[in-house]
């Protein structure tokens, strides 16, 4: 249940705006990778071209290929809705469905799409993604209470179970924590590090602390100048990136000289 | 970021912006400040409630001048008072407070009188059994004479036009809920920004400002194309006539009800590969829903009333009329614009004027509960928070 991820020569725009360009590289399954750079260098634009989220934003488009396991996402018989059925995602802020209670939180990916469920399979799949995402024993009593009644890393919790409830194959964090406290970024990031084992994890943080935490290989994007499409700088395992950068940029950026 | 900003004229104290205080700084003159209770507000108030009587009564002043005048010297009074014990701001504070008060008081007027007007004229017949079960059926002048000369109870009620009214507003909401919802539907989660968009948006506003009666013309007209002169008088035209004067507004009040859901949650249903219709009907619309109700429900509430548009497209009737797709039908609006117009028996005009009180009560109650119903709707299908 995890794939590979290949880029190829991805070029991402905003109607007529270069956001990123020319990005090459290849994610491994079972892993966490991590994307840093400065803001608005097209780490969040990035992340969601892996899933096809991109193209929601009136106009945009990308030129380029993006491959799970070799079939590109972006040839043209796929359905992006079926992309997204693969590669879950999870949000900056925490967005629960504020007109649904907990379970019914967890179960949207697969109520919404109006597959049948029985009420014994619901209680498995609500408990396991929950388990799965380190809620389970803070909500089990309020499973039928408002996903909106949790605290903010709860909140968020709940959005990553209800991103593995749809059993997707990659799952791509936004900026997970940066909504959060000291304490519930901690759970998310243990979450991660067990979400791993079965996932392919890609997550973008503005922390680098956190990058070093929780990933085996990190991307550091940074932008030339503004209005300069990002670009991806470089690419290595975290040990690499944090130890001994092969380029300039990243080491001022690892060193706090800019950004 | 931590290098503060050059000012004209630097603080006395040596640059340091965090230790100094505004009043450092020489070219701004803080007003000064003290506390003031309510107490001479209230003084003053009744001091100019007591100008006023003087004004009306002593001196024989028309009521709405007395009050006035004393409310202009109440201001006066007021900024006086408060500059001396608080400072000008304090004043400038109680001055604006009063003002606001003033404008409430002003919109509320009108409204309080209207209802005081149509329940004291219209609460004596309005509530009568036989006035909400009888029709006007064989109802004539004679019947009012007598009944003014008190040889015959009272006769003629205006059933047929309570269930009119239900009959063809019910209709016109059948008709503008699917095509506003869906208009604003289309604007907001598809053609936002496109030209179509902005085209039908902008027919939308035009048509925001069609007069009814022009509503009630183009109706009687489109039917009289079908069904031909003679026949063209039906309910289903009053009720069409009225959807051209609710569609804009459905639309209008649902667009904004769409657009004030949070884009997170679209994108958390469609990033959970869901398909767009799916994000828009599972999860963009019930979390609007209560808005996007009580929208429809204001919107049934402003076209209720229309009395022009009906009298061209459905006639007059005297009787029950169920069938909305054959013959002339009464609403309440308009039976109330022929009792007052056309009184029975122009010679006893009472018992007429009576009727049109008691239809206008029951039409401003039908009003109120509309507008109860959509708040009550607004909280029941309000997003739950809490734990
Ligand atoms: N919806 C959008 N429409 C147009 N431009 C956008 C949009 N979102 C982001 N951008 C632009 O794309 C660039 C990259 O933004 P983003 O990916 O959000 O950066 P990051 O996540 O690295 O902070 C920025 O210049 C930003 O202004
Ligand atoms: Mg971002």
């Amino acid at each position: 249940m995890s794939k590979r991820i290949d880029v190829t020569d991805l070029d991402i725009f905003y109607g007529d705006f270069h956001a990123v360009k020319d990005v090459t590289m290849s994610i491994e399954p079972r892993s966490v990778t991590a994307f840093i750079g400065p803001s608005g260098c097209g780490k969040s634009t990035f992340l969601r071209t892996l899933n096809r989220m991109h193209e929601v934003i009136p106009g945009a488009r990308v030129e380029g290929e993006v491959a799970i396991d070799g079939q590109n996402l972006y040839a043209r018989n796929v359905d992006p809705v079926d992309v997204r059925r693969q590669v879950g995602m999870v949000f900056q802020r925490p967005n629960p469905f504020p007109t649904m209670s907990i379970k019914e939180n967890v179960l949207a990916g697969v109520r919404l799409n109006s597959k049948r469920i029985s009420g014994k399979a619901a209680d498995e799949l609500t408990e396991k993604a929950l388990r799965g995402a380190n809620l389970w024993n803070e909500v089990k009593d309020r499973l039928d209470k408002p996903g909106s009644g949790l605290s903010g890393g709860q909140q968020q919790r709940l959005c990553i179970a209800r991103a593995i409830a749809i059993q997707p194959e990659v799952i791509l964090m936004d900026e997970p924590c940066s909504a959060l406290d000291p304490i519930s970024t901690l759970a998310i990031e243990d979450l991660i590090n067990e979400l791993k084992v079965d996932y392919t994890v890609v997550i973008v943080t503005h922390n680098m602390q956190q990058a070093a935490r929780v990933s085996d290989k990190t991307g550091f994007f940074n932008l030339e100048a503004t209005g300069k499409p990002g670009e991806l700088v470089e690419y290595d395992t975290t040990q690499n990136i944090f130890n001994n950068p092969s380029q300039q940029a990243t080491e001022d950026y690892i060193s706090g000289r800019f950004g | 970021m931590s290098t503060p900003t050059q000012t004209p004229a630097s603080p006395p104290s040596g640059g340091d912006i965090h230790h100094s205080r505004l009043d450092d700084v020489s070219g701004i003159v803080p007003s000064q400040v003290h506390p003031a209770g309510r107490r001479p507000a209230l003084v003053i108030a009744g001091a100019s409630a007591v100008v006023a009587l003087v004004l009306w009564l002593g001196l024989g002043l028309h009521v709405a001048a007395a009050l006035l005048l004393s409310f202009v010297l109440y201001l006066g009074a007021i900024y006086v008072t408060y500059r001396r014990i608080g400072g000008a701001r304090v004043a400038v504070d109680h001055l604006v407070r009063s003002l606001v008060y003033f404008a409430f008081v002003c919109a509320v007027v009108p409204l309080a009188s209207v209802l005081w007007t149509v329940i004291g004229q219209g609460a004596g017949r309005a509530f009568d059994p036989d006035f909400l079960s009888q029709t006007m059926n064989g109802v004539t002048g004679l019947n009012d004479q007598q009944y003014a000369e008190g040889s015959a109870g009272f006769v003629g009620g205006a059933y047929h036009a309570i269930m009119g009214t239900l009959l063809i507003t019910g209709l016109a909401t059948l008709i503008s809920v699917p095509i506003g919802m869906f208009t604003a539907i289309y604007l907001v989660e598809y053609g936002a920004g496109g030209r179509l968009g902005r085209g039908i948006r902008f027919l939308v506003d035009v048509m925001t400002g069609i007069p009814s009666i022009v509503a009630g013309l183009f109706a009687f007209a489109l039917f009289t194309q079908i069904f031909g002169i003679r026949d063209a008088k039906m309910g289903l035209a009053g009720a069409v006539a009225l959807s051209v004067l609710m569609i804009p507004t459905v639309v209008r009040n649902s667009e904004e009800m769409l657009r004030i859901v949070p884009n997170e949650l679209r994108e958390a249903a469609l990033a959970l590969g869901v398909p767009k219709w799916r994000t828009i009907a599972k999860v963009v619309l019930p979390t609007a829903a209560s808005g996007l109700a009580s929208g429809v429900t204001l919107a049934i509430a402003r076209v209720i009333g229309e009395t022009a548009p009906l009298l061209v497209a459905i006639g007059y009737a005297r009787g029950l009329n169920w069938n909305p797709f054959d013959g002339p039908m009464n609403t309440l609006a308009v039976y109330a614009y022929f009792m007052f117009t056309k009184p029975l028996s122009p010679a006893v005009r009472e018992p007429s004027l009576e009727r049109a009180w008691a239809a206008a009560l029951l039409l401003v109650l039908l009003v109120i509960a509309l507008n109860l119903l959509a708040r009550l709707i607004a909280t029941l299908f309000a997003p739950k928070t809490g734990r």
